[in-house]
């Protein structure tokens, strides 16, 4: 960004910078700002063990492993399978390569809920892949296994979109560089490629765990929603305003929200950082 | 010669061996992504024909799912048009000015995204509830926010709050201001260089950002289920109806009307697919 001098905003002769800076403002408090700090302020209404004894209920706390758990490790796998279809994208040549490029967006566009349904037949025990699953002795549907599949699901596009462009624009010759020089396929990856890919492959991950923790519609079908066992944080959330809990909603709620704000704060250090080197690699 | 010959074939074995990579790697890749995503979504069609196209029709012509269609569409039909003003009102200050605190402004508009769905339909409860900030005054008038359709429309609103406006602020900032300096100097006002000048530019941005917002808030579900109260025919978006219907044990009906939302998405990857493409061709 360029600097900007001491006065709030540097003179330009286009018109229109009030209107539209304070309806965006305005806007934006209405809707965000505001809803949002009401969540802080409601828990104002419990005292200081009352929250606490309501974050940390076993309940709770098993949910919470669950829940983020799940995340970490299902964005783990969409990190190696992502950046991997990434790969197979911008380097191969296939018929078809189009077609399966915007499919990978599927999980954006596939509303939570039929995805979730849409899961829970596929790997239920009579489902095309739970019936063999089960017979190898594995039951993915209602249990934390079904919440791990759904999560892998809705995390997919995340790093494949964060990797792709960055292999896009990586170089070839550094490659051919590194295999002529003597390097073989795994050290050239971990040596010259993962290094460039790395920031990108990291906001990408951190963006599929973030979604993923919050994650709602595609997992409780497929979840069993067993307390203890396989129920994730959003639901507790939703069981406790359906017993007009408010105040014990909204506590789980700032604990959500708290850790979505960290990562949050994550993923724009990770972004600029991924900006930087981009433009750097770009003058050499 | 044979000396050569010699020092080359350890290279020339390595080439071979490499050659099998790409073909393992593709296949992994296509395996990966059709079990993730192709078989849940050919599931959806097939479960929702089990029982014949007969029984298909009439699970989407019934008067719940026609109402529930409907206040699918009034809520995408009020919230998208707000959040495409929105998306071009932010873009045009954060773009076309510089001011103190439009990183953090940036970051802001980022928000919703990294809000759990349910959070943010609980965040409007805790307003507009009968426990909520104004709850008693809505009350004491006789309107109702919570468990009915503002409440849904305002859930949509906030889910969906980004979209238009984080494609057009790096479309925008890439543009630059050269044409709508030229346009003011040359005699145009705000409003002209705006419908003249920019909006001409970012046309597939807008198209873009307008596409997936929609997706998104025709498909949306934990947001709105914590808003809705699930009152049948009343307070029932589709996504919400394929729940219900889930529940109640009927689910060629509901994914019948699953179906419908999954053709939504389908439809949605197409657009965005030629989108991308006509835009890539006008760049060169």
């Amino acid at each position: 960004m360029t600097a900007v001098p001491l006065t709030f905003k540097r003179h330009s002769v286009l018109p229109g910078f009030h209107l539209a800076l304070g309806y965006t403002l305005l806007y934006l408090g209405l809707l965000v700002l505001i809803p949002l700090s009401a969540t802080f302020i409601k828990t104002f209404t419990l005292t200081w063990p009352q929250f606490w004894a309501a974050i940390t209920s076993p309940r709770v706390v098993a949910s919470y492993k669950l829940s983020f758990g799940a995340s970490l490790l299902a964005a783990l796998i969409n990190a190696v399978f992502g950046t991997l279809v990434a790969w197979v994208l911008v380097r191969y040549r296939f018929p078809g390569r189009r077609v399966i490029d915007a499919i990978v967006d599927l999980p954006f566009a596939l509303p939570t809920a039929v995805a979730g349904i849409a899961l829970t037949a596929v790997y239920a025990e009579n489902g095309w892949l739970g019936a063999p699953l089960a017979a190898l002795g594995i039951k993915v549907a209602f249990t934390p296994l079904g919440v791990l599949v759904a999560l892998i699901f809705i995390g997919l596009p995340f790093v494949v979109r964060t990797v792709q462009p960055v292999l896009e624009d990586m170089e070839k010759e550094l490659e051919e560089a590194a295999h002529s020089l003597g390097a073989s396929s795994v050290q050239t990856f971990v040596r010259v490629i993962l290094p460039t890919i790395l920031p990108a492959l990291l906001t990408g991950f951190t963006l599929a765990f973030a979604r993923a923790a919050g994650e709602y519609g595609s997992v409780i079908f497929i979840a069993g929603n067993i307390p203890l066992v396989s129920e994730i944080t959003p639901l507790i959330i939703i069981t406790k305003l359906e017993q007009f809990d408010y105040p014990g909603a909204t506590a789980v709620a700032v604990v959500m929200l708290t850790v979505s704000f960290v990562l949050l704060l994550t993923i724009n250090a990770l972004q600029s950082w991924a900006r930087r080197r981009h433009a750097q690699e770009r003058t050499v | 010669m044979t000396a050569i010959a010699a020092q080359l074939a350890p290279a020339i074995a390595r080439r071979k061996a490499i050659a099998w990579m790409p073909i393992t790697l593709a296949a992994l890749a296509l395996v990966y992504l059709a079990l993730l995503l192709l078989v849940p979504l050919a599931a959806v069609f097939i479960e929702a024909l089990r029982k014949g196209t007969a029984y298909y029709f009439q699970a989407i012509a019934e008067p719940d799912a026609w109402l529930a269609i409907r206040l699918t569409l009034i809520a995408a039909g009020i919230s998208v048009p707000l959040n495409l003003i929105f998306g071009v009102a932010a873009a045009w200050a954060i773009t076309k000015f510089d001011f103190r605190g439009k990183t953090l402004l940036i970051s802001l508009i980022d928000l919703p995204f990294s809000v759990s769905p349910v959070i943010s339909g609980l965040i409007y409860v805790l307003l507009f509830g009968l426990q909520g900030w104004f709850g008693p005054w809505l009350a004491e008038h006789d309107i109702r926010i919570i468990f009915a359709v503002p409440g849904i429309v305002l859930a949509t609103i906030f889910v969906t709050f980004p979209f238009v406006a984080r494609e057009l602020i790096p479309l925008m900032q890439a543009q630059g201001r050269e044409e709508e300096e030229a346009a003011v100097v040359l005699g145009a006002n705000g409003w002209q260089a705006l419908w003249r000048v920019t909006l001409p530019n970012i046309k597939w941005g807008v198209l873009y950002g307008v596409i997936l917002c929609n997706a998104r808030a025709m498909g949306e579900f934990g947001a709105v289920s914590v808003v809705s109260g699930h009152i049948r025919g009343e307070t029932n978006t589709l996504p919400l109806h394929v729940e219900i219907l889930y529940n109640e044990y009927n689910f060629a009906a509901a994914f019948a009307c699953a179906s419908l939302l999954a053709l939504l998405a389908l439809v949605t990857l197409i657009i965005k697919a030629v989108v991308e493409r006509r835009y890539l061709k006008e760049q060169r």
